[in-house]
């Protein structure tokens, strides 16, 4: 089977996602892969390191913000071309509108939200966690290319020590998809703590109702003698700083306790903390995602609960 | 403004959710209701429509005929008529099937501005409005979690794996909101009586010009091939609060020797 991966790049490296499914993929059979963007000739070669016999390259000025749509005329170009059995993506923001915007380009299948990929004979299987994750279902497509977007932190990229071809090729774009234009390209908001290295970590959502909620939170975190993480939800909406977010968007956390507070445990946080050895949850609604995998689940109002948790983990640990 | 917003009906989030092992499809059986997601994004219509003081905001869904009860929801909050593509032909539709249907639907509306919202909680997809902007030929700002809109054109920004971004792009756009963008509000006693009288159109395939070998099951070219249970779980719990729950933590953490 001959796959193509699209290699997604930050600040000069390849995306560390989109070079573990290169891996994945040169696994299963040939890999060739896709670079788009201004002066990246010298990171595409870097492709070769993780499997990839042939790089294709666009370096194009009007490749040079990460936006999805320009990208969706450069792929319809390549494949045009190019026999290509399937076209993988490392689902990230940007990968997953070029992805789904592709499908509709060129009316081809898209699976989603992949955890796996399976060869078997000239057939390709996805392995999709569905419904907060409580069913596993084996999907195909009818149509080729097959694309998927694999869900973020899946594989784990690997050296194989090969080399690649360089292939630069060209594309024209369509005026609708050089309308969008970026004015402003990855800003961090503020520097905050780092929480990659915490032994435990206290994560407040928002279900502490606002910014002064986390006060709680750092208390606990405090007692526990832990850091403190936020989803996307009240980092977007500004209660706590972006450097402290678990998930998709945010850091991966693997620490021994993981107490998740006012969080619901949508599937792009839990791919960010699902590693933690101890997962305790603490939220009023018993339906959210969480509890499917949070090793101790409390049901309950959290303006109860963490107060007095914290201070039984003050009393015990002067004792 | 005249403003759409995609929105899905989908199992109520506190109804068991499964998946028909016969057809393969999720089961819809049970109740439905409007996806919560999808809140945030007439929320942030009606404000851009009261903004703008003129135009409207029309709601725009593809669903088993029964989701009109719940899109009232969306008309309650505000919103001035509902647009529903029920036809069993676009049953069992997948991505490039659904934003087939989706994109001819919007055509005909012809909207200044396309928002979506986050994610459809049943699928946890957040791809649609990608393959619905390529179909419309729009431009497509995605995640967005604080929307401008001036002089004819949209300013978005929003989080990326590496920061924040901030993108302009010139109306007519597709827009999908993040869950931070706003509160959606509550619908109030007198929106929720004035919801039942507003516009509300329910439309076949056959009436958006769409073939049935385009939508539904025929025009979807992904398959459900088998289900699986999920890989077995270490022993997770689940307690209520009865006031005791701060205690049961400690003892919990003590006895896993992480205190
Ligand atoms: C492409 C993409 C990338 C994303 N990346 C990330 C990411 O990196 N990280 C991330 O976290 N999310 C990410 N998300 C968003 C994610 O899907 C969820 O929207 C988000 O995680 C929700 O945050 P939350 O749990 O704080 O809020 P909510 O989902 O609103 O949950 C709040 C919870 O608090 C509970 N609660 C409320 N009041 C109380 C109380 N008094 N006591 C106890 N419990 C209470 C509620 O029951 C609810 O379950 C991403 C989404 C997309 C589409
Ligand atoms: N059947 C549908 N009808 C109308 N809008 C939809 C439908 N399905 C999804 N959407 C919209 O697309 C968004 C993303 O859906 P998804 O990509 O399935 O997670 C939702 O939040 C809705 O705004």
């Amino acid at each position: 089977m001959r796959f193509l991966v699209f290699l997604e790049h930050h600040d000069g490296k390849l995306q560390k996602d989109s070079l573990g499914v290169l891996s994945k993929a040169a696994s299963l059979g040939d890999v060739e892969a896709v670079v788009l963007g201004q002066g990246v000739q010298e990171l595409a070669a870097d492709a070769g390191r993780f499997g990839a016999k042939r790089v294709y390259v666009q370096d194009d000025v009007l490749l040079d913000k990460p936006l999805p749509q320009p990208r969706v005329d450069a792929l319809e170009t390549l494949l045009a071309d190019n026999g290509f059995d399937a076209v993988l993506f490392a689902a990230t923001v940007l990968s997953a509108d070029v992805a789904a915007a592709l499908a509709a380009r060129l009316d081809v299948g898209l699976n989603y939200d992949l955890t796996d990929l399976v060869v078997d004979g000239d057939k390709l299987v996805g392995k999709r966690p569905a419904l907060g994750d409580s069913v596993y279902v084996d999907v195909g497509w009818t149509s080729e290319p097959r694309l998927a977007l694999i869900r973020s932190g899946t594989f784990e990229p690997q050296e194989s020590g090969g080399s690649a071809e360089v292939v630069p090729f060209e594309s024209r774009f369509q005026d609708f998809s050089l309308a969008a234009t970026m004015v402003e390209q990855a800003h961090e908001e503020s520097e905050g703590p780092s929480i990659e290295d915490a032994d435990v970590i206290v994560a407040g959502g928002r279900g502490l109702g606002g910014p002064e909620g986390f006060q709680q939170v750092e208390e606990l975190a405090k007692a526990l003698g832990g850091a403190v993480a936020a989803t996307r939800a009240v980092v977007d909406a500004g209660w706590y700083p972006y450097s402290a977010q678990v998930g998709q968007t945010g850091k991966t956390v693997a620490p021994k306790l993981y107490v998740a507070v006012g969080i619901s445990g949508a599937i792009q946080h839990k791919v960010g903390m699902q590693s933690s050895a101890l997962i305790v949850a603490i939220n009023k609604d018993p339906n959210a995602p969480i509890f499917e995998y949070a090793d101790l689940g409390v049901v309950g109002d959290l303006n109860e609960i963490v107060p007095k948790l914290t201070e039984l983990v003050k009393a015990r640990k002067a004792a | 403004m005249k403003i759409a917003v995609c929105a899905k009906y989908v199992p109520e989030a506190t109804a068991a959710r499964r998946i028909d092992p016969s057809t393969k499809r999720l089961d819809r059986s049970g109740e439905g209701a409007l996806n919560a997601f999808d809140a945030n994004a007439v929320e942030e219509a009606l404000k851009a429509r009261d903004a703008s003081g003129e135009g409207e905001v029309v709601i725009v869904s593809v669903g088993p005929e029964r989701a009109l009860e719940a899109m009232r929801r969306a008309l309650a909050m505000g919103a001035d008529r509902v647009v529903l593509v029920s036809d069993e032909g676009a049953a069992g539709s997948d991505l490039v099937a659904t934003s087939r249907v989706l994109a001819a639907a919007l055509e005909r509306e012809n909207a200044d501005l396309v928002l979506f919202g986050q994610q459809a909680n049943d699928s946890d997809g957040a791809v649609l409005w990608a393959a619905v902007a390529e179909r419309l030929q729009r431009p497509l700002v995605s995640q967005v979690a604080e929307l401008t809109l001036e002089d004819g054109k949209l300013r978005g920004k929003r989080q990326t794996e590496y920061g924040y971004d901030v993108i302009e792009a010139p109306l007519p756009a597709v827009v999908a909101v993040s869950d931070a963008i706003n509160e959606p509000r509550y619908p109030s006693l007198k929106g929720i009586r004035g919801a039942k009288k507003k516009p509300q159109e329910t439309v076949s395939l056959g009436d958006l010009g769409v073939d049935a070998g385009a939508a539904g099951e025929a025009g979807s070219r992904t398959t459900v091939e088998a289900l699986n249970d999920p890989p077995a779980r270490g022993d997770v719990q689940k307690i209520e609060d009865d006031g005791s729950g701060a205690e049961k933590i400690v003892d919990f953490l003590a006895e896993k020797k992480a205190l």
